[in-house]
Protein backbone atom coordinates (compact mmCIF):
# COMPACT_ATOMS: atom_id res chain seq x y z
CA UNK A 1 0.00 0.00 0.00
CA UNK A 2 1.36 3.26 -0.86
CA UNK A 3 1.07 6.08 2.04
CA UNK A 4 -1.31 8.53 2.22
CA UNK A 5 0.83 11.49 0.88
CA UNK A 6 1.69 9.43 -2.68
CA UNK A 7 -2.04 8.92 -3.03
CA UNK A 8 -2.66 12.67 -2.95
CA UNK A 9 0.06 13.15 -5.45
CA UNK A 10 -1.60 10.17 -7.41
CA UNK A 11 -4.78 11.59 -8.03
CA UNK A 12 -3.48 15.85 -8.43
CA UNK A 13 -0.81 15.93 -10.42
CA UNK A 14 -1.05 19.72 -10.63
CA UNK A 15 -0.76 20.67 -6.93
CA UNK A 16 2.80 20.65 -6.92
CA UNK A 17 5.70 18.46 -6.16
CA UNK A 18 5.36 16.46 -9.19
CA UNK A 19 6.10 16.62 -12.44
CA UNK A 20 3.05 16.44 -14.36
CA UNK A 21 4.54 16.88 -17.91
CA UNK A 22 6.90 15.28 -17.29
CA UNK A 23 9.60 16.86 -18.54
CA UNK A 24 12.21 18.90 -16.74
CA UNK A 25 12.37 22.48 -15.99
CA UNK A 26 15.11 24.04 -18.97
CA UNK A 27 13.13 21.79 -21.61
CA UNK A 28 9.96 22.93 -20.37
CA UNK A 29 11.33 26.74 -20.55
CA UNK A 30 12.66 25.54 -24.22
CA UNK A 31 9.56 24.55 -25.16
CA UNK A 32 7.84 27.34 -24.25
CA UNK A 33 9.87 29.89 -25.92
CA UNK A 34 9.93 27.81 -29.07
CA UNK A 35 5.68 28.12 -28.64
CA UNK A 36 6.01 31.66 -28.49
CA UNK A 37 8.31 32.41 -31.36
CA UNK A 38 6.75 29.89 -33.68
CA UNK A 39 3.51 32.08 -32.77
CA UNK A 40 5.56 35.17 -34.19
CA UNK A 41 7.21 33.61 -37.37
CA UNK A 42 3.46 32.64 -38.14
CA UNK A 43 2.63 36.55 -37.70
CA UNK A 44 5.15 37.08 -40.15
CA UNK A 45 4.35 34.99 -42.47
CA UNK A 46 0.70 35.53 -42.37
CA UNK A 47 1.24 39.39 -42.92
CA UNK A 48 3.30 38.15 -46.18
CA UNK A 49 0.25 36.17 -47.49
CA UNK A 50 -2.12 39.46 -46.01
CA UNK A 51 0.00 41.48 -48.90
CA UNK A 52 0.01 38.82 -51.58
CA UNK A 53 -3.97 38.14 -51.24
CA UNK A 54 -3.95 42.04 -51.97
CA UNK A 55 -1.75 42.56 -54.94
CA UNK A 56 -2.29 38.98 -56.37
CA UNK A 57 -2.53 39.70 -59.84
CA UNK A 58 1.64 41.42 -60.03
CA UNK A 59 2.90 39.90 -56.86
CA UNK A 60 5.94 38.68 -58.20
CA UNK A 61 6.68 35.07 -58.96
CA UNK A 62 9.66 33.44 -56.43
CA UNK A 63 10.58 31.13 -58.94
CA UNK A 64 11.26 34.08 -61.48
CA UNK A 65 13.15 36.03 -58.53
CA UNK A 66 15.18 33.47 -57.28
CA UNK A 67 16.94 31.82 -60.34
CA UNK A 68 20.70 31.57 -59.84
CA UNK A 69 22.70 28.33 -59.13
CA UNK A 70 26.70 29.19 -57.80
CA UNK A 71 28.75 28.12 -61.14
CA UNK A 72 25.39 27.31 -63.57
CA UNK A 73 24.10 30.12 -66.46
CA UNK A 74 20.86 30.51 -67.27
CA UNK A 75 17.47 29.84 -65.35
CA UNK A 76 17.34 27.27 -62.49
CA UNK A 77 14.27 27.84 -60.49
CA UNK A 78 14.20 26.66 -56.98
CA UNK A 79 17.58 24.41 -57.45
CA UNK A 80 19.05 26.89 -55.08
CA UNK A 81 17.07 27.13 -52.56
CA UNK A 82 15.93 22.92 -52.80
CA UNK A 83 19.64 22.87 -51.70
CA UNK A 84 19.73 24.99 -48.85
CA UNK A 85 16.23 23.08 -47.53
CA UNK A 86 18.44 19.98 -47.78
CA UNK A 87 21.20 21.27 -45.88
CA UNK A 88 19.70 22.54 -43.10
CA UNK A 89 17.73 19.26 -43.04
CA UNK A 90 20.21 17.02 -43.03
CA UNK A 91 21.91 19.49 -39.84
CA UNK A 92 18.69 18.67 -38.13
CA UNK A 93 19.44 14.76 -38.86
CA UNK A 94 22.93 15.09 -37.09
CA UNK A 95 21.54 16.95 -34.19
CA UNK A 96 18.79 14.10 -33.41
CA UNK A 97 22.11 11.81 -33.77
CA UNK A 98 23.77 14.08 -31.27
CA UNK A 99 21.26 13.83 -29.12
CA UNK A 100 20.69 9.94 -29.50
CA UNK A 101 24.64 9.65 -28.79
CA UNK A 102 23.88 12.17 -25.86
CA UNK A 103 21.27 9.35 -24.06
CA UNK A 104 23.92 6.94 -24.45
CA UNK A 105 26.57 8.87 -22.97
CA UNK A 106 29.15 8.29 -25.66
CA UNK A 107 31.14 11.54 -25.77
CA UNK A 108 32.91 10.72 -29.20
CA UNK A 109 29.67 10.32 -30.42
CA UNK A 110 28.34 13.57 -29.28
CA UNK A 111 31.38 15.74 -30.48
CA UNK A 112 31.39 14.00 -33.60
CA UNK A 113 27.63 15.02 -34.46
CA UNK A 114 27.17 18.29 -33.01
CA UNK A 115 30.66 19.10 -35.32
CA UNK A 116 28.75 18.35 -38.13
CA UNK A 117 25.91 20.20 -37.12
CA UNK A 118 27.73 22.99 -36.70
CA UNK A 119 28.98 22.60 -40.06
CA UNK A 120 25.82 22.40 -41.69
CA UNK A 121 24.38 25.51 -40.12
CA UNK A 122 27.34 27.70 -41.39
CA UNK A 123 26.94 26.78 -44.84
CA UNK A 124 23.04 27.24 -44.65
CA UNK A 125 23.83 30.65 -43.23
CA UNK A 126 26.63 31.32 -46.27
CA UNK A 127 23.60 30.48 -48.53
CA UNK A 128 21.35 32.26 -47.45
CA UNK A 129 24.26 35.33 -47.45
CA UNK A 130 24.82 34.56 -51.31
CA UNK A 131 21.23 34.60 -52.16
CA UNK A 132 20.85 38.03 -50.42
CA UNK A 133 23.59 39.25 -52.49
CA UNK A 134 22.15 38.17 -55.66
CA UNK A 135 19.07 39.85 -54.35
CA UNK A 136 20.64 42.61 -53.80
CA UNK A 137 22.55 43.45 -56.77
CA UNK A 138 19.49 42.53 -59.16
CA UNK A 139 18.98 40.49 -62.28
CA UNK A 140 17.79 42.29 -65.33
CA UNK A 141 16.73 45.49 -64.31
CA UNK A 142 13.03 47.33 -64.46
CA UNK A 143 11.34 50.56 -64.89
CA UNK A 144 9.70 52.40 -61.50
CA UNK A 145 6.84 54.69 -62.68
CA UNK A 146 6.02 57.88 -60.86
CA UNK A 147 3.23 55.69 -58.94
CA UNK A 148 6.10 53.33 -57.47
CA UNK A 149 4.87 50.76 -60.11
CA UNK A 150 7.18 48.16 -61.52
CA UNK A 151 7.56 46.99 -64.73
CA UNK A 152 9.44 44.57 -66.38
CA UNK A 153 11.26 44.92 -70.50
CA UNK A 154 9.41 42.12 -72.80
CA UNK A 155 10.05 41.54 -76.45
CA UNK A 156 7.19 41.03 -79.28
CA UNK A 157 8.34 37.37 -78.54
CA UNK A 158 6.70 37.92 -75.24
CA UNK A 159 10.63 37.04 -73.87
CA UNK A 160 11.45 39.05 -70.90
CA UNK A 161 14.73 41.14 -71.64
CA UNK A 162 17.44 42.86 -69.33
CA UNK A 163 18.75 46.02 -69.59
CA UNK A 164 22.42 44.34 -70.91
CA UNK A 165 20.29 42.69 -73.49
CA UNK A 166 18.29 46.20 -74.56
CA UNK A 167 21.12 48.52 -74.28
CA UNK A 168 23.73 46.23 -76.00
CA UNK A 169 21.84 44.09 -78.11
CA UNK A 170 20.84 40.66 -78.22
CA UNK A 171 24.15 39.04 -79.08
CA UNK A 172 26.56 41.04 -77.08
CA UNK A 173 24.27 41.49 -73.81
CA UNK A 174 23.61 38.90 -71.23
CA UNK A 175 20.24 37.81 -69.55
CA UNK A 176 21.39 39.18 -66.63
CA UNK A 177 23.01 42.84 -65.89
CA UNK A 178 25.96 40.93 -64.06
CA UNK A 179 26.13 43.73 -61.53
CA UNK A 180 26.84 46.41 -64.49
CA UNK A 181 24.42 49.09 -64.45
CA UNK A 182 22.59 51.44 -66.70
CA UNK A 183 21.22 55.00 -66.71
CA UNK A 184 18.33 56.04 -67.48
CA UNK A 185 18.94 58.35 -70.67
CA UNK A 186 20.66 54.36 -71.96
CA UNK A 187 17.59 52.62 -71.64
CA UNK A 188 15.13 54.72 -72.37
CA UNK A 189 17.15 55.74 -76.12
CA UNK A 190 17.19 51.54 -76.61
CA UNK A 191 13.50 51.49 -75.82
CA UNK A 192 12.55 54.30 -78.24
CA UNK A 193 14.77 52.27 -80.95
CA UNK A 194 13.09 49.24 -81.38
CA UNK A 195 9.09 49.72 -81.51
CA UNK A 196 8.74 46.42 -80.32
CA UNK A 197 9.76 46.77 -76.81
CA UNK A 198 6.89 47.21 -73.91
CA UNK A 199 6.98 46.96 -70.74
CA UNK A 200 4.38 44.70 -68.67
CA UNK A 201 3.79 44.29 -65.05
CA UNK A 202 5.32 41.31 -62.92
CA UNK A 203 3.19 38.41 -61.80
CA UNK A 204 0.74 36.04 -62.76
CA UNK A 205 -1.84 38.52 -64.06
CA UNK A 206 0.15 41.87 -64.68
CA UNK A 207 -1.13 44.10 -67.41
CA UNK A 208 1.21 45.08 -70.78
CA UNK A 209 1.43 48.32 -72.28
CA UNK A 210 1.80 49.56 -75.78
CA UNK A 211 5.14 50.50 -77.15
CA UNK A 212 4.16 54.41 -76.43
CA UNK A 213 3.05 53.87 -73.58
CA UNK A 214 6.16 52.07 -71.93
CA UNK A 215 8.33 54.62 -73.80
CA UNK A 216 6.28 57.37 -71.81
CA UNK A 217 6.42 55.92 -68.46
CA UNK A 218 9.68 55.69 -68.56
CA UNK A 219 10.41 58.93 -69.60
CA UNK A 220 8.24 59.97 -66.46
CA UNK A 221 9.65 57.20 -64.34
CA UNK A 222 13.21 55.61 -63.60
CA UNK A 223 15.39 52.47 -63.91
CA UNK A 224 15.79 49.86 -60.84
CA UNK A 225 18.71 47.48 -60.57
CA UNK A 226 18.84 45.72 -58.09
CA UNK A 227 16.67 45.68 -54.67
CA UNK A 228 16.82 47.00 -51.43
CA UNK A 229 13.88 48.43 -48.68
CA UNK A 230 12.64 51.48 -50.99
CA UNK A 231 13.05 49.88 -55.00
CA UNK A 232 12.99 46.28 -56.12
CA UNK A 233 12.99 45.12 -59.49
CA UNK A 234 11.64 42.67 -58.72
CA UNK A 235 7.67 44.28 -58.34
CA UNK A 236 6.28 45.37 -55.42
CA UNK A 237 8.63 46.55 -52.49
CA UNK A 238 6.77 44.94 -50.22
CA UNK A 239 8.06 41.48 -51.52
CA UNK A 240 11.37 42.57 -50.99
CA UNK A 241 10.96 43.85 -47.66
CA UNK A 242 9.25 40.55 -46.07
CA UNK A 243 12.11 38.44 -47.84
CA UNK A 244 14.61 40.78 -46.08
CA UNK A 245 12.47 40.46 -43.15
CA UNK A 246 11.32 36.98 -42.95
CA UNK A 247 14.52 34.96 -44.26
CA UNK A 248 16.80 37.56 -42.56
CA UNK A 249 14.96 36.56 -39.16
CA UNK A 250 15.22 33.44 -39.80
CA UNK A 251 18.64 33.38 -40.50
CA UNK A 252 19.42 35.75 -37.26
CA UNK A 253 17.57 32.36 -35.68
CA UNK A 254 20.25 29.94 -37.65
CA UNK A 255 23.15 32.07 -36.77
CA UNK A 256 22.10 32.44 -33.19
CA UNK A 257 21.61 28.59 -32.95
CA UNK A 258 25.20 28.08 -34.86
CA UNK A 259 26.67 30.16 -32.00
CA UNK A 260 24.42 28.51 -29.28
CA UNK A 261 26.07 24.80 -30.77
CA UNK A 262 29.29 26.08 -30.80
CA UNK A 263 28.71 26.78 -26.84
CA UNK A 264 27.70 23.17 -26.15
CA UNK A 265 29.95 21.72 -28.56
CA UNK A 266 32.89 23.47 -26.55
CA UNK A 267 31.41 22.13 -23.48
CA UNK A 268 31.13 18.60 -24.62
CA UNK A 269 35.17 18.90 -25.33
CA UNK A 270 35.54 20.47 -22.32
CA UNK A 271 33.94 17.03 -20.47
CA UNK A 272 31.29 19.27 -18.79
CA UNK A 273 28.50 17.18 -19.70
CA UNK A 274 30.30 13.98 -18.70
CA UNK A 275 30.86 15.31 -15.24
CA UNK A 276 27.47 16.54 -14.65
CA UNK A 277 26.35 12.76 -15.41
CA UNK A 278 23.71 13.51 -18.55
CA UNK A 279 23.35 15.14 -22.37
CA UNK A 280 20.69 17.56 -21.44
CA UNK A 281 22.02 20.12 -22.66
CA UNK A 282 22.14 18.72 -25.89
CA UNK A 283 18.67 17.64 -26.22
CA UNK A 284 17.50 21.33 -25.44
CA UNK A 285 19.75 23.21 -28.35
CA UNK A 286 18.58 20.42 -29.99
CA UNK A 287 15.33 21.48 -29.65
CA UNK A 288 15.71 24.79 -30.86
CA UNK A 289 18.15 24.00 -33.88
CA UNK A 290 14.95 21.28 -35.09
CA UNK A 291 12.56 24.76 -34.67
CA UNK A 292 15.31 26.42 -37.14
CA UNK A 293 14.63 23.63 -39.62
CA UNK A 294 10.62 23.30 -38.81
CA UNK A 295 10.70 27.33 -39.61
CA UNK A 296 12.68 26.76 -42.63
CA UNK A 297 10.09 24.10 -44.02
CA UNK A 298 7.19 26.87 -43.77
CA UNK A 299 9.45 29.63 -45.46
CA UNK A 300 10.53 27.95 -48.04
CA UNK A 301 7.13 26.58 -49.19
CA UNK A 302 5.48 30.14 -48.50
CA UNK A 303 7.97 32.21 -50.01
CA UNK A 304 9.55 29.76 -52.88
CA UNK A 305 6.85 27.15 -53.98
CA UNK A 306 3.20 28.58 -53.83
CA UNK B 1 15.01 6.93 -25.47
CA UNK B 2 13.51 3.73 -24.32
CA UNK B 3 11.16 3.34 -27.52
CA UNK B 4 14.20 3.52 -29.83
CA UNK B 5 16.90 0.67 -30.73
CA UNK B 6 19.95 2.01 -32.86
CA UNK B 7 19.58 5.19 -35.09
CA UNK B 8 17.64 3.47 -37.83
CA UNK B 9 14.43 5.47 -37.13
CA UNK B 10 16.26 9.04 -37.45
CA UNK B 11 17.03 8.00 -41.15
CA UNK B 12 14.00 6.67 -41.88
CA UNK B 13 12.72 10.29 -41.40
CA UNK B 14 15.39 11.93 -43.04
CA UNK B 15 14.30 10.05 -46.47
CA UNK B 16 10.48 10.99 -45.57
CA UNK B 17 11.65 14.22 -45.55
CA UNK B 18 14.38 14.32 -48.26
CA UNK B 19 11.57 12.77 -50.89
CA UNK B 20 9.12 14.78 -50.33
CA UNK B 21 11.47 17.67 -49.93
CA UNK B 22 12.01 16.27 -53.78
CA UNK B 23 8.75 15.97 -54.94
CA UNK B 24 7.96 19.68 -54.04
CA UNK B 25 10.87 20.80 -55.94
CA UNK B 26 10.19 18.60 -59.13
CA UNK B 27 6.22 19.44 -59.04
CA UNK B 28 7.38 23.18 -58.54
CA UNK B 29 9.79 23.16 -61.57
CA UNK B 30 7.15 21.67 -64.02
CA UNK B 31 3.58 22.76 -62.32
CA UNK B 32 1.38 20.13 -63.69
CA UNK B 33 -1.17 21.60 -65.57
CA UNK B 34 -3.91 19.56 -64.16
CA UNK B 35 -3.02 20.71 -60.60
CA UNK B 36 -3.69 24.41 -61.74
CA UNK B 37 -7.02 24.48 -61.49
CA UNK B 38 -8.39 27.20 -58.98
CA UNK B 39 -9.85 26.19 -55.77
CA UNK B 40 -10.75 27.95 -52.46
CA UNK B 41 -8.56 31.16 -53.56
CA UNK B 42 -5.83 29.03 -54.73
CA UNK B 43 -4.69 26.20 -56.87
CA UNK B 44 -4.77 22.53 -56.40
CA UNK B 45 -1.12 22.15 -56.84
CA UNK B 46 -0.64 25.32 -54.21
CA UNK B 47 -2.66 22.55 -51.76
CA UNK B 48 -0.44 20.03 -52.61
CA UNK B 49 2.21 22.43 -51.48
CA UNK B 50 0.81 23.17 -47.97
CA UNK B 51 -0.33 19.40 -47.54
CA UNK B 52 3.37 18.08 -48.00
CA UNK B 53 4.80 20.91 -45.86
CA UNK B 54 2.26 20.47 -42.79
CA UNK B 55 3.65 16.86 -42.82
CA UNK B 56 7.12 17.49 -43.20
CA UNK B 57 6.39 19.62 -39.98
CA UNK B 58 4.40 16.42 -38.40
CA UNK B 59 7.29 14.33 -39.01
CA UNK B 60 9.86 16.99 -37.58
CA UNK B 61 8.07 18.13 -34.36
CA UNK B 62 6.94 14.51 -33.69
CA UNK B 63 10.04 13.14 -34.20
CA UNK B 64 12.90 15.13 -34.44
CA UNK B 65 11.99 16.75 -31.31
CA UNK B 66 10.33 13.86 -29.44
CA UNK B 67 7.14 14.95 -29.29
CA UNK B 68 5.29 11.80 -29.85
CA UNK B 69 6.95 10.59 -26.56
CA UNK B 70 5.74 13.51 -24.89
CA UNK B 71 3.05 12.94 -22.13
CA UNK B 72 -1.07 14.12 -23.06
CA UNK B 73 -0.60 16.81 -20.65
CA UNK B 74 2.87 18.13 -22.67
CA UNK B 75 1.03 17.29 -26.44
CA UNK B 76 -1.88 19.68 -25.08
CA UNK B 77 0.24 22.26 -24.01
CA UNK B 78 2.22 22.63 -27.28
CA UNK B 79 -0.38 21.99 -29.75
CA UNK B 80 -3.75 23.53 -28.66
CA UNK B 81 -2.20 26.92 -28.70
CA UNK B 82 -0.43 26.50 -32.07
CA UNK B 83 -3.21 24.48 -33.64
CA UNK B 84 -5.45 26.79 -32.63
CA UNK B 85 -3.95 30.20 -33.07
CA UNK B 86 -2.47 29.72 -36.04
CA UNK B 87 -4.94 29.00 -38.29
CA UNK B 88 -7.48 31.20 -36.69
CA UNK B 89 -4.41 34.20 -37.82
CA UNK B 90 -3.97 32.81 -41.49
CA UNK B 91 -7.81 32.84 -41.61
CA UNK B 92 -8.42 36.40 -40.67
CA UNK B 93 -5.31 37.48 -42.35
CA UNK B 94 -6.05 36.35 -45.75
CA UNK B 95 -9.79 36.63 -45.85
CA UNK B 96 -8.57 40.23 -45.04
CA UNK B 97 -5.97 40.47 -47.54
CA UNK B 98 -8.60 39.85 -50.66
CA UNK B 99 -11.18 42.18 -49.43
CA UNK B 100 -8.62 45.30 -49.33
CA UNK B 101 -8.86 46.39 -52.73
CA UNK B 102 -12.74 46.46 -53.25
Amino acid sequence: MSSNADLVQDTNHWGGGSRPMGARYGKLMMWFFLLSDALTFSGFLTAYGLMRFKYESNWPIAENVFTHFPGLEGDQPLLYVALMTFILIMSSVTMVLAVNAGEKMNRGGVTNWMLWTIVGGFIFVGSQAWEWYHFIIGDSGAVETTRQEILHVYNAEGERLSFSQIVHGMEEGHASNHGETFTKSEVLSSMQGDASLYLKEPGKAGRAFTHAESVAFLEAGDVVQGANMIHNEYGRKQFANFFFFITGFHGFHVFSGVVINFIIFYNVLLGTYEKRGHYRMVEKVGLYWHFVDLVWVFVFTFFYLV
Amino acid sequence: MAEHNGTWWIWKVFWILLVITGVEVVLGIIKPAFLLTPVIGTSILNIVFILLTLVKAGYIVQVFMHVKYEKKAMKYALYLPSLILIPYLTFILLTEGSYLFS
